[in-house]
Formats: C-alpha cells, structure tokens, sequence
C-alpha cells in the first residue's frame, strides 16, 4: 500500500488561485437568490412582534385580494411538516411564538416588492406572555445539561480543583463576558425553490447541501433522492447555514402549495432573528498558582444562554480542558433557557468566546505575577493532554508564541501597562494564544479518469468562500500526479457523492480524504489495466472506515496572535494598527487562500473584541440593533497592517494529507489579544466585549 | 410588564409603551385598525394613482426597455429582471457596498436608487467592466492575483466601488484621511478610508487594499499615466 | 413599501407646484434616507417627486458668499475647493460622513433632512413617538447608548445623525426655501427644532416647503480656521458617537472669535453658545476651553448607557479648540475615570 510519503509532492504547497475567481470577479458566479426561472414568484415571511404568546388570528383575507398576492400560508393552512430534525425546520406548524421574530406567516406574490407589502399589512393577533430573554448568571432557570454543542459532556472535573485553589501562593479569579454575536455573512440565507413532476429542487445557500437534502426531505416527508439541494456558490456562512435555516422549509412549502418556482431571500432584519447567532457567555475563571507561575488549579464556570425552543448550549468551556496544565481542574456549563431567538453555530463555537475568558484571564494572572504573558503560557505548557492524558499528534503552541514574539517585536514591550504614549494615543501590546481541534467528518468521493487524460472527482463539498474547491483540485492533482488543469472538480450539487458540512473547519482534511483516497484508488485500478484508460474509469470511496481506524490523540491546531493597540486618550477611541498571527495548522495546502482564512478568521475576532453586540432589548425581546449600520463589523479602514504566518508542521496522525483545518483559528485568540493589548496600552481592564469607547473614558488604569 | 398578565397585540398597530402601566389583561383582541384603516385608506387612493412607469434604463450600454413597479429598486430590477445578477444584495439599505454600481461613471449604491429615479443615467454594472474580448479590467485581474475575495458575494460591488476610487483620485477628490487636498495620492490609508463603504465579512480587506493599489499602477500604465480609468 | 406614483420636477416652481396640496407627497433627493425609510415602512408617501435633476451647482457671489444648490451631491461639495480653502470644517464633515458611494447619492438639502437613527424610530412594530405621536418612547429606557444628552424631552431623546449640519450651523449658514407659503431664509441654528412635546416634526419647515439652497457667509479668518472631528466605533462608514464642529480666531493669544458646535448630544446640532461666550474674550487655552465646555455640558442630563458623551464632545471640542488655536493640549481623560473597571 502506497503511503502519503510516496506521493508526488509538486503539486501541494504551490500557491493556487481559485478556481472560480474569474467568475467571481465577473459576476458570473450566481448564488442562491439568483437562478432564473419560468413563472418564479416571490415569497416574503411575516415575524411575530412579541417574545412568547400565542397567534390568535391570521387575516389572510385582508391581503389576499392586494395586487399580486398568491396567498399567504400559515399554521392554519401551511403544509403539515413531520416531526423535524431541527426547530429551525419546525415552520408554521401551530399557534405558539417562541421569540420575537419567529415566521408566523408567509405570502407569497408575483414580485417582491408586492409580497413585501403585503407581509408588512398581514393583520396578526396575538397574546403575549412575560417573557424572559436577558441572560443572568443567577437566573434561577438555570440547569447544567447532559452534553453540549458537538456532543461534549458538560462537565469535567479532575481532582479537587476547589482544594487546590484554596492552598495556593496566588488565586486569581475574575468574570468575562461576550454578548450576542451575530455571523452576518454578506448573502442573507436565500433559497429558489421549484417542485417538478415530485422533484423539489432548491438552489439554497447553506455549507452542506448533504445534510439540508436528510433534513428537508425528512420534514417534507419526502425520500431523500426526491429532493435535489443545489449550492454551487455560497456568500459566506461562518456557521449560520451549517445546517437547514427557515428559508428553505418556507420557500419548499410555498412551491409546493403553489406548483411554481419560489424565491425567497431573507432580509438583513430577519436574519438576526432566524438563522443563528453565538450565545453570550459569561464566564468565571479560578486559577491557582505558585509564585512562579504554574498553575496548580483551573476551574472555568460558563453560563450561556438557549432558547426554549431548542436546546443549543455552546460548549464554551472545552478548549480550557486542552490549553494549559494544572493538576486539579473543572470546567462545567449552565444553560439558561430565554424566549430567544435558538443560537446556533458561530465561527469557531465554544473555542471563540471560551477562550477569549481564558486568555484574559492568563494576562491578568501575568500581570499579578509580574511575568511576561508569553513565559506564563510557556510556563504551563502540557506534555499531554490535561485531562485525556492523551498524547497530542502535534502541538507546537510554543513555536507559535515564540515566532510570533520575534516577528512581531515582542521585546519592545514595555513590561509595565500604561507605559507608551504617541501624541495623543496610549499604545499597547498583547498576546493571546489559540486552540482548534482538527476534526475530520466521513465523505465519499469518486473519481473518474477519461480517456483524454482528464480527471473528473465529483464530491458533494461546498465552498463557501474558504477556498475549498481549488484545495481538492490540488489535492487531487497531487495524488494523481497530473496539473491541476487536468482535474474537473464538481461540488455542491446533491447528486454527487455525499460529504459533510463545511464547518468545524475539517472541509479539506474531510473532503480532502475522500479524494485523495477515490484518486488512489483510481492510480490502483488504473494500474491493475496495465496503465491504459481506453474508457472511462470511475471509482468511489467513502473514509468512515479510515476515521473510525485512527488511534485515540489529542489532535489540534495551535497558534498565537499579537496585538498593537492604539487608545485615543480624548476619545476612547481604539484602533488597532497591527495583528500579527503564527499559526500550527498541518500541512497548509494552498498558500493563497490559507493565508485568506487566517486573515478573514482574525479580521473578524477584531470586530468581536471592538465592535460586534448584538443588543438585547429586553422590553421587546429582540436583537434590536439588526442592521448593518447599527452592528457593526469592521470595514476595510479598521485592517491596517494584519498578517498571517505558519510554521511548517508536518503530522502524520490526522489524515493522509496532514492538514489540521485553518477556517477558525484565525478568530480564536484574536479578541483577547485585542483587548490585553487595550490594557498594556491604558492599564484598563475591560472584562465585558466589546471594548467600546465609553469603557476607556469611563474606566479607571490600575 | 406585571407578571402573569397576557396582552393583546396586533401587527400593524404600533403598540404604546406605557412602562409605569401594566396593559389590560382582559381586553380581549382588537380589530386590526391600523390596517384597516389608515394604511389600507391611503392604499386605495395610491392605487387610483398611477403606481407604474414605463421608461428605459441604459445599462452596460444597452437599453432596456421596462414598465414596472415604481417601488422596484435598480438593484432588484437589474438581479430580478434582467438576470445581471453580479450586483448583489447584503443589506438593501446602504449599509454594506455589495450592491454598488456605477451611475454615469460614479459609484453608488443601487439598492437606494429606485430604478424609475435611473432613467437616463449611463448604468454600468460588474458585467460591464470587462473588455469586449473579456479581457478582464485591471481592478478584477488585481483582485483575482491578490485573492482579495473569499466567498466572492461582496467582490462584484468592491471591484465597481474601486473603479470608481481610482476615477476619484485622479480628479483630486480628497477622502477623510488626506493629509493635502490639493495633492491627492493614493496610498494604503487612503484605500483603506475609500473603500470603506464596501463591508466584507470573511474579511478580505488585509488582500483588497494592496490589490487596488496594484489596479491604479496597472491602470496608470495603460493609460499613459493620464489618469482615466474607467473603460 | 407602499405603492407610490412617481413624477420628476423640471424646475423649482414645478417641484412645489406638484407637492402642494398633496399631503401624501414627498420630494425624493438623493435617496438614501428616504428609501432606506419607505423599506422599512417608516415612512409611506403616495407620491414621490423627483427633484435630483433640478440644477446642482455651488456658486460664489461677487461678496464671497457661497450659494451651494440643494441638490449638489454631498461628494462635489466635499471636494469642491472653494469648500475646502473657505470652509474646511464643511469639507471634514462631508467626507467623515457615511461612505464614497452613499456621498455620490446624497444632496445637499437631503443631508440636512435625515431622520433620527434612533432604533426604535427604526421598528414600526415598536413605539416611537417621533413615528407615532402618543405611542410613547421606549428608549429612555431601553436602548439609548446613541442618543441625546441635551435638549431631549420626555417624549423625545432622539438624535440628529448629520455631519453636515454641524458643521454648516458653526459656519452660520443660512437654509434657503421656497414652498406654498413663498420664499424663506432660515439661519441653520434655527433650522432643526428641539423634540418638546412634538418629536414628529425635526426642522421648522411645513409641508410643500422646498430647500433651494444652502447659503454660507463670505470665508473669514474664522472660516478658514475651522475643523471637524468625529467619534465613532469603527474607523469609518459609522455614525457618531459624538462630533464637533469647531472655528477660532485668536489675536495675540486673545480669542476673539469662535464657534463650537456639538454633534451626536441632542435632536439638532448643539450650538455651544454658553462655551463660546466664555471664551470669546479669554486666553487660548486648554484650560479656558476645559472650563468652558465644563459650564455648556452642566447643562447635560444623560442617561445610563450615554453618560460618557459628556467627557467624549468635551475632550473632542478641546482639543479641536487647542489645535485649532495653536495651543498645548493637557493630559488626556482616558484611564482618570470613575467606575474602577469598566463596565
């Protein structure tokens, strides 16, 4: 059997621009919202305006005669949907809102400027109850669940983490806490939708179109080869369409009421309501230490919240259980259930918001112990896995700190916060460390060889802008040992061979396995006809085997960011003139749009540090700031200078290809190293995101 | 709100906020008044105007004969009518860029014009910048060979935004962050500042500035160093 | 969006003759608010009248004095020289506002017409008695980090989002008019109105009434001594949290002139008149100038989420004052705060 060493080397590794650029930059590239089709309508849904309650009366009489108007499904005429996978999916089953902006109606129309209208005059009754949706770590709702996001348990606990906290030198112990946060990719989740002859065909925005053909064909009732999910280019998901959202229930009910082609294209507003978006946290840290540093106890409490309608706890304590050494350690999760919209996945969930609370709270124990940020991490770096005990099949979090520390001038910091002033700016310094876990998912893949010496791999992946296309092009060229001009690659079409979401940053190394190993089979097949392709030769291949066949390791990325900060000393204003990343992520498989994650993930941990607040209005039960002049995201002048750099780390027990997964690393540390370098630069310590003007000039140095 | 108390609502009827006042509990639902009346009132009288047009819109130099909807937007009539579907919509509010064309050489955002208010502009979208050949225009090339794009949704209305900004510069127009105005140059703060109507949310901005800056050296070269840019 | 006839005025004269007596008639500029508003349902006309193809140019008098075309694009007039050697505080606002392609759209008189980005007046299904007189106001309570710290009412704590107008009220502009009525002249201090009990109206202008045109006095030393500054959460393309429009004249360490206008703090731009009496007449100094923005902003009652407006237009008037004047700035607040740790 042929090894990963063997293979041909020249293809990976070479910078590759994307496959479908020149469609993109053309507007060529359509998405979702933009297959034409004969006779398309248009539909348009109608939230409720209150946070729990009961729907007393629908009007469809009301509009039903406005210039357009096809008609107007809900609870009471909408088609009867079986028992979903996902609430998300549960759509105008009965007369029970769960949250402010739940769809209690849909109309539908010749043109959306007429279902609009008529949506906003679609006279709705309802009856409010008390509603509950601000998240308080006393609440008395609270529960500790069985597991949380990704099926981790909820609690760990080694030792007597308590104990040992009480015995030791030095005890640190303070609360963080991130708010609401929002994924905002730029194409609002859209669905076309066309029901022909029993075919349902749906061109969706979402990661993984294997995974919304199971789910929407199961809560249509349909059998799965009747539904066909189309997702040839996605604008941007970050975790919000990892699975099935509202639109693509909606839009499949309306064809199928109607028997013609619907689209329906959520607007901004709707999106803060419908799709997902991170839970806030509040996170209470304990750490034990010796004078020198080491620590001798963690505990990370966690409380986030979950809407009554379905559970979603994101697993904000896990990456604690992996970073740093201690003998005697717990971590455990609260879940408070609100009248709020379901959080769901948000770009790096559990990891982003668990460890900004982590590694601030590292800084300040630094800060108390006056050691450097970086010696304390060092300090306590593990030999294995702190709580499996498991070896790790790499991990070079060091590397990365002290790389980082030398690219960026590390030496220049001042040890002491509060110690460089520019003009009128107060400038900072700050480090915070990142974790990921290299997941890989099962997925098949064929591969064909064609006479003319072309390749044809069809694998239903999706790209959903991280470059995952052109990363099995060249996975497969390098396998099979040919240009990357000689691979037809076909993705995002659910009649292709099935693959699992692009999320959990495991896209390449999952989808990438399959195709590597489709293509070797094909070499193997090829070979045993004597090297001749006198007809096509098609072989498939499916790597559930080879996952569940790997040895127990603790398998992660590592990396580090490092932050300049800049703090207006008559405003408060803070910006950021330099992010500087080192990452350890495997085997990088293309340069170009690697370095592109890495950016995108830090660009947008910037925005989480500064900006980013999705504003519970606790009257009203909404995310009331659901725009995108009202919640903000960076723009093109907050990214100065922002680099991305990696070590070359070679790792032999993730997948043939040794790649560990790049899509969100990139956000983990990012905030916390923002808003440590906010306090080098002011001696201010904010502990709540984001860190807004008003906390500067509020604030008191210490 | 006093506990245990339901309350009434109706869509449409602007509820009161009283917070000293708990609302009545047993007021039982009302007739939807707002609909019925007011709004729906002034619907029928709007409806006996004339609510449509017919007109024609020059776009990529050609025109396009139309009878729509006064409420159509440029943008929706260019994706949903026309099928010139690489302007796109990120927020239908002027808050994003993705949706910006170019109005007689000037970029703006399409989702804010209504397409009846276009009439007699020179419309130039995404699919008009290429050469006739295809070729690309200096601003796509430079965005494809310094992958200033990810899931590419926003490019179309950054690649037109940056069109548009190399036209600005070469007329001297000043940005928030120009030191001298009577000596505008175009460097990384400048893009930076100019380009900041453009939201990009996999965050490709660290790629997109030095790509508009190559676009400006390609242009300058092409064009002699005359300053025009837009084809 | 409601359904609306659409018609495009040829002339001043046409514009208003189309409007009047049509209380269901809007005039549609540049249409960035005004769409913005229709989508969200906010605001309903019946009929829109175009006025962006009236005759946009900025014209100098023989005295000086600039006659800037209500229709002039906020792009042209931000690049316009005579803006930016006369007016620099003018040119600042413009291009601190919005973004490159919003500019290109947005008019001059549409700019000073802009509605409050309050959030509830925003959300048709929630009160607002801007939106909806009576409704109540939901704000003073709930979420009101942008909103006013001066001159707000119990009905009304609204804020007035221009740039612009900030900076045409410091530079003692004057909004001319004309509507059923006939021709009018409004100094920009009295343009804009405070909320009071009748939140529903921002400026003093009826039904039908048209901007014609924005005139600002011949440049003066004044004039040409003036900046804008704007604090915002990101480094562009948002809002203020605060503003100020500045203008000073000193002689022999005299200040004898001076304009100090706040942005972000009330329902119109805040025109500093007590700072300015004190300091007109004093030395240039950041502690004169301290001392004075400390006795305009006693006058402040903000709110829980918005206190920190106070110090933020007050550092930010004094140090445009400071660097305006030529004069030594003092130690920043930043860090000499009040509650420990932040929030």
């Amino acid at each position: 059997m042929t090894t990963l060493q063997d293979a041909p080397q020249q293809v990976a590794g070479v910078p590759r621009h994307r496959l479908e650029g020149g469609a993109k930059v053309s507007g060529a590239a359509r998405y979702a919202a933009e297959y034409p089709l004969d006779g398309l309508v248009h539909a348009w849904p109608v939230l409720a305006d209150i946070a729990s309650g009961r729907i007393t009366a629908v009007d469809e009489a009301a509009v039903t005669g406005m210039a357009g108007v096809l008609g107007v499904l809900w609870h009471g005429n909408a088609p009867r949907l079986q028992e979903p996978d996902t609430q998300m999916l549960n759509q105008l089953q009965d007369d029970v809102v769960h949250f402010r902006g739940e769809v209690v109606a849909l109309v539908v129309a010749t043109t959306p400027e007429q279902a609009r209208e008529a949506a906003a005059r679609l006279p709705v009754t309802f009856v409010a109850r008390d509603h509950a949706v601000e998240l308080r770590e006393d609440d008395p709702d609270a529960y500790v669940p069985e597991e949380v996001n990704a099926g981790f348990p909820s609690v760990s606990e080694i030792g007597d983490p308590d104990g040992a906290f009480a015995a030791s030198p030095v005890r640190f112990e303070a609360t963080y806490a991130t708010p609401g946060l929002h994924n905002n990719p730029m194409e609002m989740h859209a669905t076309t939708a066309a029901y022909v002859d029993g075919l349902l065909t749906v061109y969706d925005s979402n990661q993984g179109g294997s995974g919304v053909q199971r789910s929407l064909a199961a809560a249509l009732g349909l059998p799965p080869e009747h539904v066909r999910v189309v997702t040839e280019h996605i604008g941007g998901g970050f975790g919000s369409k990892g699975t099935a959202r509202p639109n693509v229930v909606l839009a499949a009910m309306a064809t199928m009421t109607h028997g013609v082609p619907v689209r329906l294209v959520l607007t901004r507003q709707h999106e803060f309501a419908l799709v997902g978006y991170r839970t806030p946290t509040i996170s209470t840290f304990r750490l034990g230490a010796d004078r020198d540093g080491r620590l001798r106890s963690i505990t990370h409490e966690v409380t986030v919240q979950t809407s009554r309608h379905e559970e979603f706890v994101e697993q904000a304590a896990v990456p604690t259980r992996h970073m740093y050494a201690a003998p005697d350690r717990r971590t455990r999760h609260h879940a408070v259930p609100l009248d709020v919209p379901i959080p769901s996945w948000m770009r790096a969930p559990g990891e982003c918001p668990g460890m900004y609370a982590l590694e601030s709270a590292m800084d300040e124990l630094a800060a108390e112990l006056s050691l450097d940020p970086i010696e304390l991490r060092i300090r306590n770096e593990p030999e294995v896995d702190p709580e499996e005990g498991t070896p790790f099949s790499s991990r070079h979090l060091v590397d990365c700190l002290r790389r980082g520390a030398e690219l960026f001038g590390w030496d220049e910091r001042a040890p002491r916060p509060r110690a460089m002033l520019d003009g009128r700016e107060l400038v900072g310094l700050g480090v915070a460390s990142s974790i990921y876990p290299a997941m890989v998912m099962p997925a098949s893949a064929s591969a064909t060889a064609t006479p003319d010496g072309r390749f044809r791999i069809a694998i239903n992946a999706t790209d959903i802008g991280t470059g995952g296309r052109t990363a099995l092009a060249v996975l497969a060229a390098e396998v099979l040992g040919v240009g990357v001009d000689a691979v037809d690659l076909h993705i995002g079409h659910s009649d292709l061979p099935e693959a699992g979401v692009a999320g959990g940053s495991s896209g390449t190394s999952s989808w990438g396995w399959a195709v590597h190993k489709a293509c070797r089979s094909l070499l193997d097949e090829i070979a045993g006809r004597g090297g001749r392709v006198d007809a096509p030769i098609t072989v498939d291949a499916s790597t559930a085997d080879d996952i569940q066949a790997r040895p127990e390791l603790a398998r992660f990325a590592f990396g580090a960011q490092f932050v300049e900060a800049r703090v207006d000393v008559d405003t408060g204003e803070i910006r950021v003139p330099r992010i500087l990343g080192v990452f350890a992520a495997g085997r990088i498989v293309n340069p170009i749009t690697a370095r592109s994650q890495f950016l995108g993930g830090m660009t947008m941990g910037l925005g989480m540090a500064l900006m980013e607040h999705g504003e519970m209005d606790p009257a009203f039960g909404d995310y009331a700031n659901h725009d995108l002049a009202s919640y903000h995201v960076p723009v093109c002048a907050d990214v100065r200078d922002m680099q991305a750099h990696w070590l070359d780390e070679r790792d032999d027990d993730l997948n043939p290809m040794g790649t560990k997964g790049i899509g969100e690393i990139g956000i983990v540390g990012t905030a916390a190293a923002v808003t440590n370098a906010v306090f080098h630069a002011t001696g201010i310590r904010v502990r709540s995101l984001p860190v807004l003007p008003e906390d500067m000039l509020l604030g008191t140095a210490r | 709100m006093a506990a245990g108390r339901s309350q009434a609502y109706v869509r449409g009827v602007t509820p009161t906020h009283s917070p000293a006042t708990a609302a009545d509990p047993g007021r039982s639902p009302t007739a939807p008044s707002g609909a019925s009346s007011d709004t729906s009132g002034r619907s029928d009288a709007a409806t006996a105007a004339v609510t449509r047009s017919a007109y024609r819109l020059r776009i990529n130099g050609t025109e396009h004969e139309l009878d729509l909807d006064n409420r159509a937007s440029l943008l929706d009539v260019l994706r949903d009518r026309l099928d010139l579907t690489g302007s796109k919509k990120g927020c239908d509010h002027g808050q994003c860029g993705a949706c910006t064309v170019l109005l007689d050489g000037r970029r703006a955002n399409s989702c804010l014009v209504l397409a009846v208010a276009a009439q007699g502009r020179e419309i130039t979208t995404v699919e008009g910048l290429a050469g006739a050949d295809g070729e690309l225009h200096p601003v796509q090339q430079a965005f494809l060979d310094h992958d200033a794009y990810q899931c590419g949704y926003c490019t179309p209305g950054q690649i037109c935004s940056a069109v548009a900004v190399l036209d600005e510069v070469a007329n001297g127009w000043p940005s928030a962050v120009t030191r001298d105005p009577d000596a505008v140059e175009l460097d990384r703060a400048e893009v930076r500042e100019r380009m900041a109507g453009n939201i990009c949310r996999c965050g490709a901005y660290a790629n997109i500035v030095p790509a508009v800056l190559e676009a400006q050296r390609l242009t300058a070269g092409a064009a002699g160093g005359d300053g025009a840019v837009t084809r | 969006m409601r359904e609306f006839a659409y018609g495009s005025a040829e002339s001043v004269e046409q514009a208003v003759a189309m409007l009047d007596g049509d209380p269901d008639a809007m005039f549609l500029g540049g249409g960035t608010n005004l769409v913005d508003l229709m989508r969200l349902g906010v605001a309903t006309p019946g009929r829109l009248v175009d006025i962006s193809r009236l005759p946009a140019t900025v014209e100098q008098n023989e005295d000086g004095a600039l006659r800037i075309g209500a229709a002039v694009r906020n792009s042209d007039l931000a690049a316009d020289p005579r803006v930016r050697r006369g007016y620099p505080v003018l040119s600042e606002a413009l291009l601190a506002g919005a973004s490159g392609q919003l500019r290109n759209l947005a008019t001059s008189g549409g700019n000073l017409l802009q509605r409050t980005r309050c959030l509830y007046f925003q959300d048709v299904t929630k009160p607002c008695n801007k939106r909806e007189p009576g409704s109540g106001c939901p704000a003073r309570e709930g979420l009101h980090r942008d909103l006013a710290v001066l001159g707000h009412s119990e009905a009304c704590i609204a804020t007035h989002p221009s740039d612009m107008a900030v900076a045409l009220t410091a530079l003692d502009a004057h909004v001319v008019v004309t509507g059923p009525a006939g021709p009018g002249r409004i100094p920009m201090d009295e343009f804009h109105r405070l909320p009071g009990d009748d939140p529903t109206r921002d400026t003093v202008l009826r039904h039908g009434d048209l901007i014609t045109a924005i005139e600002l006095p011949a440049p003066s030393e004044l004039s040409r001594n003036s900046g804008y500054r704007k604090a915002r959460d990101r480094a562009s393309f948002a809002f203020a949290i605060g503003s100020v429009a500045t203008a000073i004249t000193v002689v022999d360490g005299t200040v004898t002139d001076v304009r100090v206008v706040l942005g972000a703090v009330a329902h119109k731009p805040w025109r500093a008149r007590v700072a300015e009496q004190a300091i007109i007449g004093g030395p240039a100094s950041a502690h004169a100038f301290e001392a004075a923005l400390d006795l305009e902003l006693s006058a402040a009652q903000p709110f829980p989420d918005n206190a920190f407006k106070v110090p933020l237009v007050r550092n930010l008037a004094v140090g445009q004052l400071c660097r305006l004047a030529g004069v030594e700035m003092s130690v920043g607040s930043v860090g000499a705060g009040t509650d420990g740790a932040g929030r």
